[in-house]
């Protein structure tokens, strides 16, 4: 397929290497891990190869700290329920605004069934006041969950520093890297933090396999129970496949750590104020200052996301939106929100996320299509007069409810 | 991505009679900049004859927002106010080949941009009476504030009540979840609590007919929408009556359409007014029951 592919923060292409070591996979190297017969013992082998190599891209101590599950989902509820059913006389959480519905959703659910969820506001850059984590931060806590870096913006949490915090606290710390892995260099051998959660489809892996890091000698509870794999904290036969799929992609990742942060942060730079330059009412959201090297967020005033990316994908070029609509909801992202964008802006963000993939041809055709069909919308807009906003644009154009 | 039609792309890509009007003498802002769709409607009007000379639209709001906007301004051109106000928000989103559930909305919002607008050329104030929830049962497009509404106003306790009365979960039954929650909300503010186990509230007294009155009066309800569904190419049977379920069969223009639902909901509750019971109306294929074969 061709086509401009800026959409990498919501899924990868899986890298042909990968798709080749995995391959045997299913039709050679078929048995079931867990058998005895040498149909299994190979499949065993590979998979404690595939613990190794992401072991390796973490930076954590042992192997077996390592476990396989279904996606990033997954491993951010086991991650959560399990720190609430180990410590059952702690009952709250603290988490952030700005995280995955992976975890907002869950929390949202836990506090039905009666824990105390605290969420960490951000300020308008998407940072986080640490005087306000340290508040909250009692005896009474079981887990704080705080994300690495953000799916939307690319801002990073300080989460090495949150989670030296927790543990003098007595709390369990858990980060949600699932945009971080294979983007930043990991050493968890060396931090305070309990539980990270990967997902493979976001560094080039497959679709439906995550990890759940687990820190050796943090109480653990398993969502799924049944047979002893991954040490009976998983249960169930182990998507073979997928995991050396994944255990290719961290050993790649690895190796394309370097380019990540220097030429696709250049390029993603490149796009960035090629767009800026060229747009006028537009701006970053997020701290530019401190975020994934892949990742842009740019806000286009006075015209809905939804739209914009439907006019992109006519030119080919694949991204996604903050805007209600895109989601099927009747509120613009809870990111934007929470750091205080205007709705008249919220709505019209547009996230590019590059990959190692990316070339400078598509970026600067990306620098030539955007404005034009940023002017195109403004046309349509009751916000919009000629070349700029109305005077008073608010005051120009002040709807009914309907 | 959704499935738009192909009409709703042509509308959005090609957009008709987008910009502002010089010369409009109605002018209707409508919509939520929170929800991120928001529509200025503009007409020039004939003063001798009502009649709508020309239409433009500016639209704040995602594709399906732009494409019924511009589908608005094609239908009404031409019309007089009065037959311009009969454009229903269903015509807009069939004019467009249909719309998915979560972008009715969209549609709703140029019916009410017209009515504004034509509430200003009159010189009246308009004032919207609709508000929005989040969408909940997707096969029927039911939002929370409309089941909150039904719960309250009619006493139930069920998420069969609420399907009777709203549709609401009668399709693929994903949503029941959150029915339930809704209903726990509702019914803690009248303090009940909610009972999964419970039963679906009594049905009302048949009002003392016999079953060869109740068909007759079946019968003459659906006499009385016929007009209506002929005018747009499709007709309505009934197939059975079966205790509180009727079937029914719809044929033509109707049938399968996306209006089909909206309709049938119309039919119903004008059955329960004239039952004064609670009933279910289920389109059948004609034929599909066997005991109704003779009507094919
Ligand atoms: C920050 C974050 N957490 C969790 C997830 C969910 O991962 P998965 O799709 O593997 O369940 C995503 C993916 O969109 C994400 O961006």
């Amino acid at each position: 397929m061709s086509g401009i592919y800026f959409d990498n923060n919501a899924t990868t292409r899986v890298d042909p290497a990968v798709v080749e070591a995995m391959l045997p996979y299913f039709t050679e190297q078929f048995g079931n891990p867990s058998s005895m017969h040498s149909f299994g013992n190979k499949v065993g082998l590979a998979i404690k190869k595939a613990r190794m190599q992401v072991q390796e891209l973490l930076g954590a101590e042992h192997d077996s700290e390592i476990i396989f599950t279904s996606c990033g989902t997954e491993s951010d509820s086991t991650a959560l329920i399990s720190a609430l059913k180990a410590q059952p006389d702690r009952k709250e959480i603290i988490t952030t605004t700005v995280e995955h519905p992976a975890i907002l959703t869950l929390c949202t659910h836990l506090e039905k069934e009666g824990y105390k969820v605290h969420l960490l506001k951000v300020d308008g850059k998407g940072r986080l006041d640490m005087d306000e984590y340290k508040k909250l931060l009692t005896d009474q806590v079981a887990v704080v969950s705080v994300m690495w870096a953000n799916n939307e913006t690319g801002t990073f949490f300080p989460v090495i520093e949150m989670a030296e915090l927790a543990n003098a606290a007595g709390a369990m710390f858990h980060t949600d890297a699932v945009q971080a892995v294979g983007k930043v260099p990991l050493n968890l051998k060396d931090t305070k933090i309990d539980m990270l959660s990967v997902s493979g489809h976001k560094l080039h892996a497959p679709k439906g396999i995550g990890v759940l890091y687990l820190k050796r000698g943090t109480r653990f509870r398993p969502l799924l129970r049944g047979g002893h794999q991954e040490r009976g904290r998983r249960a169930g036969t182990e998507n073979t496949t997928s995991i050396v799929g994944l255990g290719k992609a961290a050993e790649m990742a690895m190796e394309a750590m370097h380019h990540e942060n220097t030429e696709v942060a250049r390029l993603r730079d490149k796009l960035e104020a090629g767009i800026l330059a060229k747009v006028p009412r537009s701006f970053v959201t997020g701290n530019p200052e401190n975020r994934l090297p892949n990742t842009s967020n740019i806000a286009f005033e006075f015209i809905e996301g939804e739209a914009i990316l439907l006019l992109l994908n006519k030119f080919g070029i694949a991204a996604s939106s903050g805007s209600a609509c895109t989601s099927g909801s009747l509120e613009p992202s809870h990111v934007m929100r929470a750091m205080g964008i205007p709705y008249t802006a919220a709505h019209g963000t547009v996230r590019f996320s590059l990959s190692r993939y990316s070339t400078e041809a598509e970026v600067d055709r990306v620098i030539a299509v955007v404005p034009e069909i940023i002017a195109q919308l403004r046309k349509l807009s009751p916000y919009w007069d000629g070349d700029g906003p109305a005077a008073e644009p608010e005051k120009a154009f002040a709807p009914t409810y309907a | 991505m959704w499935d738009y039609s192909d009409k709703v792309k042509e509308h959005f890509f090609q957009p008709r009679n987008a910009g502002p009007l010089d010369g409009a003498n109605g002018v209707g802002d409508v919509g939520s900049i929170s929800c991120g769709d928001a529509l200025r409607l503009m007409l020039k009007v004939e003063p001798e004859t009502d009649v709508i000379l020309d239409a433009h639209f500016q639209t704040f709001g995602c594709g399906s927002a732009i494409a019924s906007s511009s589908a608005l301004t094609e239908m009404i051109k031409g019309k007089t106010l009065d037959e311009a106000l009969k454009v229903s928000n269903q015509d807009i989103a069939d004019y467009l080949d249909g719309l998915p559930p979560e972008k009715m909305h969209c549609s709703v919002m140029g019916r009410e941009a017209l009515q504004a607008a034509v509430a200003n050329y009159r010189g009246e104030v308009w004032s919207d009476d609709h508000e929005e929830g989040a969408l909940v049962c997707k096969c029927f497009a039911i939002d929370a504030v409309m089941i909150e509404d039904t719960i309250r106003a009619n006493n139930l306790c069920s998420v069969q009540d609420v399907t009777n009365y709203t549709k609401a979960g009668g399709g693929c039954s994903s949503c029941h979840e959150g029915i339930e929650e809704i209903l726990a909300q509702v019914m803690a503010e009248r303090g009940e609590s909610f009972n999964p186990g419970a039963q679906p509230k009594e049905e009302a007294p048949k009002g003392g007919m016999t079953n060869l009155q109740r068909i007759k009066k079946i019968e003459a309800v659906l006499e009385s929408v016929r007009p209506q569904l002929k005018r747009d190419g499709g007709d309505i049977e009934l197939l059975d009556v079966d205790g509180k379920t009727i079937y029914v069969s719809m044929t033509g223009a109707c049938a399968g359409c996306q209006m089909e639902a909206l309709t049938l909901q119309g039919i119903q509750q004008k059955l329960m007014e004239e039952l004064k019971e609670f009933i279910k109306i289920v389109p059948t294929k004609a034929g599909a029951l066997s005991r109704a074969s003779c009507h094919v």
